[in-house]
């Protein structure tokens, strides 16, 4: 193996013999556009709304559940698809998340949630990770659009500027600590139909 | 009176009132508060929705039973039997924070009228009786008067000016 190995070693280390500095130099380049285009092209088609519901898990349960929302229908017209609030937009995190998204692959391959009932039973778990996962950004996906700098108290009902401008004024709470189950349903908390469900509701 | 003569007379005053319910049905045409002058078959174009009222406000009762109605928007809340998003901030341990106005005691009742610890599941689905408000003209004449204001006009020693 070790043997293997310093072979290759020996042959990436030599200089080149037949093809000329310009071809490789020129030619390395030009590859690069291709390789790092094409990586980049195909990670963006999985960032497609289209991509997500091309998965009955995502097009039977979630997607339906946002349609009704103001994240997908309203009055101006402007909306929220899949990746917008699920997938971030910083390339960095971006590569993360999509790293940690090989775990869906997997799960769609043995059909983790691939019946109605079995996403139900994993609703909460699911909702509980993008919970944790906006309260640990401080709900980045959503200040991607709604800019906290930009709100305008007055033109807010009173109950919401109250809360907005002292509780995420101070950043004691975040976006998803009361918004949370505006674009999906909400799973049935431990204890149903209790108050005490209420007191999961924020930290 | 035979029973002959009486049917014949049964007939008589039943066709008399067909015909009746016949004429006025031609005479007038049809109109309905709610419905205008669309035809009973047909589908009328529903009036553009209102907003909400959202002031926080809250509204005097017409009477002491009467529930009160939700001075906020409620679109999207999702009130089914796993969750009630009215409770997020009106359950009794969450109005501290929130400052909403905590459920009634009536809402811990069960029929017998003991009192439990969780919201009866009779008054769980808050919308049965508590309803948000539209800024919108009554589809219907209301005269209806509170016990106050008819109380008042009643009472002879003082008439009351209206």
């Amino acid at each position: 193996m070790l043997r293997l190995l310093r072979r290759y070693w020996v042959v990436v280390r030599r200089p080149s013999h037949y093809l000329s500095l310009g071809f490789l130099t020129i030619g390395g380049f030009v590859a690069g556009i291709i390789f790092w285009g094409g990586f980049n092209t195909a990670l963006e088609l999985t960032n497609t709304e289209a991509f997500c519901i091309s998965c009955h898990e995502m097009r039977d349960n979630v997607y339906v559940e946002l349609q009704s929302t103001i994240h997908f229908t309203n009055r101006s017209g402007v909306r929220a698809k899949c990746p917008d609030c699920h997938v971030p937009h910083d390339w960095t995190d971006k590569v993360a998340r999509k790293m940690q998204a090989s775990k869906e692959v997997w799960g769609k391959i043995f059909g983790s949630i691939n019946t109605r009932e079995k996403f139900e039973a994993a609703r909460l778990e699911l909702a509980q990770h993008e919970w944790e996962r906006l309260k640990a950004n401080n709900s980045l996906e959503c200040r991607n659009c709604h800019g906290y700098d930009y709100m305008d108290f007055t033109r807010q009902s009173p109950r919401a500027a109250a809360q907005h401008s002292t509780m995420l004024a101070s950043g004691e709470r975040t976006c998803i600590d009361c918004h949370k189950g505006i674009a999906h349903r909400l799973p049935a908390l431990p204890v149903t139909k209790s108050e005490k469900q209420v007191s999961m509701a924020s930290p | 009176m035979t029973v002959g003569r009486l049917r014949t007379q049964l007939g008589f005053l039943l066709a008399a009132l067909v015909a009746a319910t016949a004429a006025i049905a031609v005479a007038a045409p049809f109109s309905d508060a709610m419905r205008g002058n669309t035809p009973i078959v047909d589908e009328p174009t529903p009036p553009p929705l209102q907003n909400q009222e959202n002031n926080d406000v809250r509204r005097v009762r017409s009477h002491p039973m009467q529930p009160p109605t939700i001075p906020h928007k409620i679109d999207g809340y999702q009130l089914d039997r796993t969750v009630n998003r009215c409770l997020f901030c009106h359950a009794r341990t969450r109005i501290e924070e929130t400052k909403a106005i905590p459920l009634s005691v009536t809402h811990y009742m069960d029929r017998d009228g003991s009192v439990r610890g969780d919201v009866s599941p009779r008054r769980y689905f808050c919308t049965q009786c508590h309803v948000p408000q539209d800024a919108v003209k009554p589809l219907v004449d209301n005269r209806f008067e509170d016990f106050d204001t008819a109380s008042q006009r009643a009472a002879p020693a003082k008439p009351a000016k209206r």
